[in-house]
């Protein structure tokens, strides 16, 4: 069966323009020292957002379609916490999240989460 | 003056990292593969949407409104909306890649996803320049192939695999996005970029939905640092890529229009 793929073909249409159009006008290459400070800062900015925002937003979706957000709460912001610890002290990323996966999984095998 | 890493550390560096995203990429590619084959999706149906879509979250929500019966105009819209964050990675790539051939930008921006983004602006931080290589490599060796593997594996396979939110593997990716950050906070700006995107992503994300939370967070957190007092920042963006073998305290070569002349004849 593809009577999906042509779906995919228009979901990949509505996403490739944000990924695309800074990396494929030049403009951007050659932006004012400003801009161009701004966009170095983008790069820690929308990292931590994107952690934050796994670790303690869950979103639950009505059967309307509707999607609602919620806080969560859960052995996962430990989890992070302590990655980001390591990651700071140990400069090892693979360390932090070996650690973060062996304590989320340790938590929940016990019935903890 | 501090040397920069020479490339093959930094690019050990890469793969070690890695690492963690192959894993997060592997149990959720097969997961969705999973999902899409309970929703009624067929193998190509699945790995079409892996292949071209390319975007997990935008994915997941795809199946759960396929199988719900909604509307694609509806879907394509969502789908929109979820990935409208890319626009940040790829602006702030941009000034890295502008002097290459645009064919090659074109490809690099479908391959464009949080994983590549973080594991390359970091590696491209920590060497202090562009590395085409290691964009390549974050892109496909550790996002698109074993994403695309596993969506097979799991549109294939039966029902009978265990969760891996069970193995912590939910985890993988918040916490490796985390580290990343703290990888790029190596200035007091920096850091609280990093403090005031988490908590305006948050705080978006609650009032209002994740997708716009993190663009938010992203928009917002450099507004902030930048308005701190101090001196003001001056980025360079080390053209791609010194040759291997030329010593990293050689001279930085910053985008300019000699680069761009250079480039385009």
């Amino acid at each position: 069966m593809t009577d999906l793929v042509p779906l995919a073909l228009l979901m990949a249409l509505a996403t490739y323009p944000s990924r695309a159009i800074p990396l494929l006008v030049t403009r951007f290459g050659r932006l004012p020292a400003p801009a161009l400070a701004y966009l170095r800062l983008v790069g820690p900015a929308v990292l931590a957002a994107l952690a934050a925002v796994n670790t303690v937003v869950s979103v639950t979706t009505t059967p309307e379609g509707q999607r609602i957000p919620s806080f969560h709460v859960g052995v996962e912001w430990l989890a992070v916490v302590a990655c980001i610890a390591i990651v700071a002290w140990r400069k090892n990323l693979l360390l932090g999240i070996l650690f973060a996966v062996a304590l989320v999984a340790g938590v929940r095998l016990a019935g903890f989460a | 003056m501090t040397a920069a890493p020479e490339l093959g550390p930094a690019r050990r560096q890469l793969v070690v990292d890695g690492l963690g995203i192959v894993a997060t990429a592997l149990g959720f590619g097969f997961v969705y593969g999973l999902s899409a084959r309970t929703a009624g999706f067929s193998p190509v149906e699945a790995s079409a949407m892996s292949v071209l879509v390319f975007a997990g979250a935008a994915q997941f929500a795809a199946v759960g409104y396929v199988a719900g019966g909604f509307s694609w105009l509806g879907i394509v819209l969502l789908t929109a909306f979820l990935n409208a964050r890319h626009l940040l990675y790829s602006a702030a790539l941009a000034p890295y890649f502008a002097t290459r051939p645009k064919p090659e930008r074109a490809v690099m921006a479908h391959l464009l996803t949080d994983e590549a983004f973080a594991l390359s602006i970091t590696h491209f931080r920590r060497l202090g320049r562009t590395d085409r290589w290691g964009y390549w490599f974050a892109a496909i060796a550790t996002t698109f192939i074993p994403w695309n593997l596993a969506t097979l594996a799991g549109v294939l396979a039966g029902g009978a695999v265990p969760d891996p939110t069970r193995f912590g593997l939910d985890v993988v990716f918040p916490a490796a996005m985390a580290g990343l950050a703290v990888a790029l906070a190596t200035g007091r700006r920096e850091l609280v970029a990093a403090i005031v995107g988490a908590v305006v992503g948050v705080g978006v994300s609650l009032a209002w939905d994740p997708a716009a939370g993190i663009m938010a967070g992203g928009l917002g957190g450099p507004l902030v640092a930048m308005a701190l007092p101090g001196p003001p920042m001056r980025e360079h963006y080390p053209a791609d890529p010194l040759p291997l073998g030329v010593h990293p305290d050689a001279p930085e070569r910053l985008i300019d229009e000699t680069d761009a002349r250079t480039s385009s004849s």
